[in-house]
């Protein structure tokens, strides 16, 4: 029955989205409210559906219901508990499921925030979020049907992608997912800014939160997906440029170039239809994301299967792109800047270089990515560009948004004289250049790592100096440290929470490069009792060892390693073996460190267990990536908390 | 920017949506294989029924090799009907089909080609051995050998009527 009602709920859903959206974009040009309050309440249907549907399937799963075609694909009797549940989004057809109920819950939330106070622009926004639901609650319908029905039902289902079998299944997709759908919310105000005709600033300020989690959501996404794939995958590296990496990178990008964006047009006025372009061209690239993912153009490691549904969001996105450009050309002229750039040496420039280098990115990411498509049109033949053609273009852009990080938010605004600068940069710029001195003596060889380091040195003291000063002020006040310093975060946790997030991108690009300069590996073959060294480490064969699992046959390598003064560790790097998967999984083991990561991958082995071939990989500061995310997280915390300022003001003290 | 300019900004996206639309018609999968031109690596199998299947001896015909297994649902499923179909209409000129059971159990296997009514030579390679010459990375995956021994063409994933007129009817 599952099956049936499955699929039953889907399609009332779908009616009530696409009737939600009409009758909301009806209430809102002809202002009948009783047609909106209609609207919230298919919102609150399909929300309800969605929700049930979401739970018939997990129920699906966790009782192994094989009638249902999805089910059987993606499970079998073996499969534990744990990824049963998150097998629920394991692949295509859950994975929309998924993604169409936080969209609902985002619609939700919408409703229940801005019922009131964004009165012009709120049927506007709803009927856009309907809608948008409404194509993915189609694509639930005709091209991915997750409730299908499987005859006659097999005895056992084929078994989860064992790649998928990993705590990271729970967090990645759920962050990446919060974070693409999160865009859709100021997509909906911009459109409606633009239908409506007030494309002023009130869209923009209301909509800061919502930006501000979506971005979060998806960098947290891109983080985990990092660590997935360092733990998972065993090719010692967090990032590959693969396409559908490349496809979260985009909106990233042009989500940070919005974030700052906003910025300039709330404070001076200017830069209306670029913001406008800018959160239109992030949201059009999270569907570019899923259109990329699942049509099987470019080929890539985390591709899900091929079919219909490619062209289902290749249309939507055509459509969204042409309507949302439409109607920016119709408001063209409402769209002009009220003020405008006084000098190349402010803020307002820091902050447009800024975007234009985001931009930039996103523009050689996209060509990268499509490139394949590009050449075979062009020229019929399959060309791909790999890591070095992003690594060379994209990473002085990065270096270059570094630099930028530590000017942007200390130099004035309008125009920045010398004094300013001077106050403001005299001390970093001195301490950046002698990093980059005493690096280089360290023995640092490569350019690019100095240059890096020196430049994180460079934004670290920017904003120590900021902190210092502001603190120092509240000193004089008469406040005590710990006051001083709380209330300065608290109060103005907008600009601390922006200066704790760059801190955190700081410590990840730490972790980067210092991956990428310092990482050593070697790869041998061991006969039992050998052992290898690199870096310091010694690295004993120890033997081998076969078990049965529940759902796979497992070959676990013991071996010891030991570094001279700490006691020795023990690894146990595995090779697991499916029944429906041709070539075994590698399990890597590893021993996370502040300043480097063991890591070792068993390859191939002879059956008496006499000896094995090893990948022992040394990686430097790729912790610092994790621990950049945190600080990201709390970052983001700060910047989206309450703002205490305006309370504070009323009260006379300080600002 | 003039009025009727300012309408080409939404046009403008036409051209990569196009491009995009491309892609519907290309195979991201359809990787030219190394082994393509080159003198197929020799083989030497017992059919499940017991009789063997060497390529040397099926020189001069044009050699379908098909690898599969039983556990690969449902690209396997989807093409074993287009394999024998192919089997009945070409081997009076001149094709032979070899299919290729890897790592797989015997049992499973036979069900399968009982299940599909398969009449076409079926042999196991329960190691994989011979996949691994043929440099295969997924089944199902499919080899055109032509009458001189060389391999000429490749097919990944399960077999379309389509892709059989594409890739055998060159070489008859």
């Amino acid at each position: 029955m599952i099956p049936e009602i499955g699929a039953g709920a889907l399609m009332v859903a779908l009616g009530l989205a696409v009737y939600g959206s009409v009758v909301a974009a009806i209430g809102g040009r002809t202002g009948r409210t009783a047609l909106v309050e209609s609207a919230q309440h298919a919102a609150l249907g399909v929300f309800t559906l969605v929700t049930a549907c979401l739970l018939l399937l997990a129920g699906a799963f966790l009782s192994f219901d094989f009638s249902v075609r999805y089910v059987a694909n993606n499970t079998n009797l073996g499969t534990p508990f744990y990824y049963r549940l998150t097998a629920v989004w394991g692949a295509l057809e859950g994975s929309i499921v998924l993604w169409a109920w936080m969209l609902s819950v985002y619609t939700l939330i919408v409703v229940v925030r801005h019922r009131t106070n964004a009165r012009e622009l709120y049927p506007w926004v709803l009927s856009v979020m309907l809608g948008v639901l409404a194509f993915f609650l189609l694509v639930m319908t005709v091209p991915a049907p997750v409730f299908q029905r499987l005859t006659p039902v097999p005895p056992d289902g084929r078994g989860l992608n064992p790649l998928l079998e990993d705590s990271g299944m729970i967090t990645h997709p759920i962050a990446l997912y919060l974070g693409f759908t999160g865009f859709t919310v100021p997509f909906a105000f911009a459109i409606a800014a633009l239908v409506t005709g007030r494309v002023g600033d009130a869209w923009i300020t209301t909509t800061r939160r919502w930006t501000i989690t979506a971005w979060y959501f998806l960098s947290l996404g891109l983080l985990i997906g990092g660590w997935w794939s360092y733990h998972v995958l065993g090719w010692g590296g967090y990032w590959a440029w693969d396409p559908v990496e490349n496809a979260a990178f985009m909106p990233w990008l042009t989500g940070t170039a919005f974030l700052h964006s906003v910025m300039i047009q709330e404070r001076r006025r200017m830069l209306r239809l670029w913001n406008l372009a800018l959160v239109i061209m992030t949201f059009a690239l999270t569907l570019f994301g899923t259109f990329l993912t699942r049509s099987g153009v470019v080929a890539s490691v985390h591709a899900f299967t091929q079919g219909s549904i490619g062209i289902f969001f290749l249309s939507f996105l055509g459509v969204v792109l042409v309507l949302a450009l439409a109607l920016l050309a119709w408001r063209w002229d409402a769209l002009g800047a009220q003020g405008e750039l006084d000098s190349v040496v402010s803020r307002e420039s820091a902050f447009l270089l800024n975007n234009v280098l985001l931009v930039a990115a996103t523009f050689t990411v996209f060509f990268g990515t499509v490139f394949p498509l590009l050449s075979e049109a062009v020229r019929g033949v399959k060309v791909s560009v790999g890591m070095p053609f992003f690594n060379q273009v994209n990473v002085p852009l990065f270096l270059g948004l570094i630099f930028l990080m530590g000017v942007g938010p200390l130099i004035a605004w309008r125009r920045a004289s010398l004094e300013n600068i001077r106050r403001n940069f005299l001390w970093p710029v001195a301490i950046g250049i002698a990093a980059a001195a005493v690096f280089r003596l360290l023995g640092v060889r490569s350019t690019l790592a100095v240059l890096s380091l020196a430049l994180t040195v460079f934004v670290a003291v920017t904003i120590a100096v900021d902190l210092t000063r502001a603190t120092r002020a509240r000193l004089r006040m008469g406040e005590r440290l710990p006051a001083a310093l709380g209330g300065l975060l608290l109060r103005h946790n907008r600009r601390y929470g922006g200066f704790v997030v760059h801190l955190g991108i700081l410590i990840v690009t730490l972790g980067v490069t210092g991956s990428q300069a310092w990482s050593v590996q070697t790869e041998t073959t061991l006969r039992r009792g050998e052992h290898a060294d690199l870096a310091g480490y010694r690295v004993r064969f120890d033997g081998l060892a076969a078990s049965e699992e529940s759902n796979h046959f497992k070959v676990t390598g013991t071996f010891t390693v030991a570094n001279g003064h700490a006691s020795d560790v023990v690894l146990r790097p595995a090779k697991k073996f499916y029944p429906q998967e041709q070539s075994p999984i590698a399990y890597v083991d590893y021993r996370l460190g502040l300043r480097e990561d063991v890591y070792l991958v068993l390859g191939d082995f002879a059956r008496d267990g006499s000896q094995a071939t090893i990948r022992l990989q040394v990686n430097r500061l790729v912790s610092w990536i994790w621990i950049g995310g945190v600080v990201l997280t709390l970052g983001t915390a700060l910047a989206v908390a309450p703002e205490r300022r305006r309370a504070a003001a009323a009260q006379g003290a300080p600002a | 920017m003039t009025r009727a300019m300012r309408w080409l900004v939404p046009l403008s996206v036409l051209p990569l949506l196009a491009l995009l639309a491309y892609g519907f018609r290309t195979d991201p999968r359809d990787i030219p294989s190394p082994l393509i031109g080159r003198v197929a690596s020799p083989f030497a199998l017992t059919t499940f029924d017991g009789a063997p299947v060497t390529l040397a001896a099926l020189r001069g015909k044009v050699v379908v090799l098909n690898f599969w297994a039983s556990w690969c649902n449902p690209a396997c499923y989807d093409e074993a009907p287009v394999l024998e179909q192919m089997w009945q209409t070409y081997r009076d000129r001149g094709v032979v089909v070899v299919g290729v059971d890897m790592q797989d159990t015997t049992e499973a296997a036979q069900a399968f080609i009982q299940r599909f009514g398969l009449t076409f030579a079926n042999a196991p390679d329960l190691q994989g051995k011979l996949a691994v010459e043929y440099g295969v990375y997924g089944v199902p995956e499919t080899f055109f050998v032509g009458r001189d021994g060389t391999i000429r063409a490749k097919h990944v994933g399960a077999l379309t009527d389509a892709a059989v007129r594409a890739k055998l009817e060159p070489l008859l």
